[in-house]
């Protein structure tokens, strides 16, 4: 204890005894644990590549999250394309559909009115009508 | 490299030598942390090599080195604030594992778990000090450099340094008359 009473600071003496005690005791203990890691082995190499790995997982775990983010949006993309292309295609075939059956519909009912027009002769001239239809015999 | 780099060399690698073990452990101390200290004082000889050139001599070269070493600590813990996102976990052994380290004096067991006691209780005042404070305290009563020296390494004027080392001792010695 005595050879570091002569390298202690010079406010020293005017310190109580339990918080110099304490000073001593705390500046020889971090003197030790100085020297016991100092004269250890270094192992920065190993910590250099723990630190290393650590980088490169840290790397490839972001590119994973870029690259599924960025395919998530993509395919996210490309999907409501299809549907949209799906959906149009859809209600132009129901569009088409729709108008061949009115166009039928009125081709019909034209046909029936050209029908029921040629065939219905007012009851007054049904005599000349059967003449016509005699004579067109002949 | 011609004679006057190979000498300049020469005499860096003796300072090297000679001061690399305080370095290390003022940072040892001030941070807890065996690989930080480490690196941090690897840099801390790197950026003195890399000056060694323009080192006028107005201050020691311990003080000159301990004043680089201070300002590579506080470039680290404001680097790590500033990178949030990093590793949060820090390698610093807690307080505990600290106090194991006992005075070599000590020979009853009685004695040696009451050194353990004072010299955790110590740690557990110099963890609750502000960087500055911790700095002064640990420059003062583990390097045991002058109030002088202090100012200069830590750039602070002396009345600061004392006034920063008088709430330290008050906080140690809070401490230690609390748990007693």
């Amino acid at each position: 204890m005595d050879k570091f009473k002569a390298e202690r600071p010079e406010d020293w003496e005017a310190l109580d005894p339990v918080l110099k005690q304490a000073l001593g005791d705390f500046k020889q203990s971090v003197h030790a644990w100085s020297e016991a890691v100092y004269s250890q082995p270094r192992t920065v190499h190993l910590t250099v590549a723990h630190r290393a790995w650590r980088l490169a997982a840290g790397w490839a775990m972001a590119s994973v999250l870029l690259v599924g983010a960025l395919s998530g949006g993509v395919y996210e993309r490309h999907h409501q394309q299809e549907v949209a292309r799906i959906a149009a295609a859809r209600e132009a075939a129901q569009q088409r559909q729709l108008a061949a059956e009115r166009a039928q519909e009125e081709e019909d009912l034209l046909a029936r009115v050209d029908s029921d027009v040629s065939r219905e002769v007012p009851s007054a001239m049904e005599p000349l009508a059967s003449l016509m239809a005699a004579d067109e015999t002949k | 490299m011609d004679t006057a780099d190979e000498s300049a060399a020469q005499e860096f690698s003796s300072v090297v030598t000679s001061h690399r073990p305080q370095i290390f452990r003022f940072l040892l101390a001030s941070t807890r942390d065996v690989d930080l200290a480490e690196t941090l004082t690897q840099e801390c000889f790197l950026k003195a090599f890399r000056n060694w050139s323009n080192f006028r001599g107005d201050s020691s070269v311990m003080t000159w080195l301990m004043r680089i070493a201070i300002n590579l600590q506080k470039d680290h813990w404001r680097n790590r604030r500033m990178q949030f996102w990093r590793q949060t976990r820090t390698n610093a052994v807690d307080l505990d594992e600290a106090s194991d380290w006992l005075p070599s004096g000590e020979s009853s067991a009685e004695k040696q778990l009451l050194a353990r006691e004072r010299v955790g209780q110590v740690w557990q005042a110099v963890d609750e000090l502000s960087d500055r404070q911790r700095t002064v305290f640990l420059l003062r009563y583990v390097e045991e450099l002058e109030l002088s020296e202090i100012a200069c390494a830590t750039g602070l004027s002396e009345g600061t340094v004392k006034a920063h080392l008088s709430r330290a001792l008050g906080k140690v010695r809070t401490l230690l008359g609390g748990e007693r």
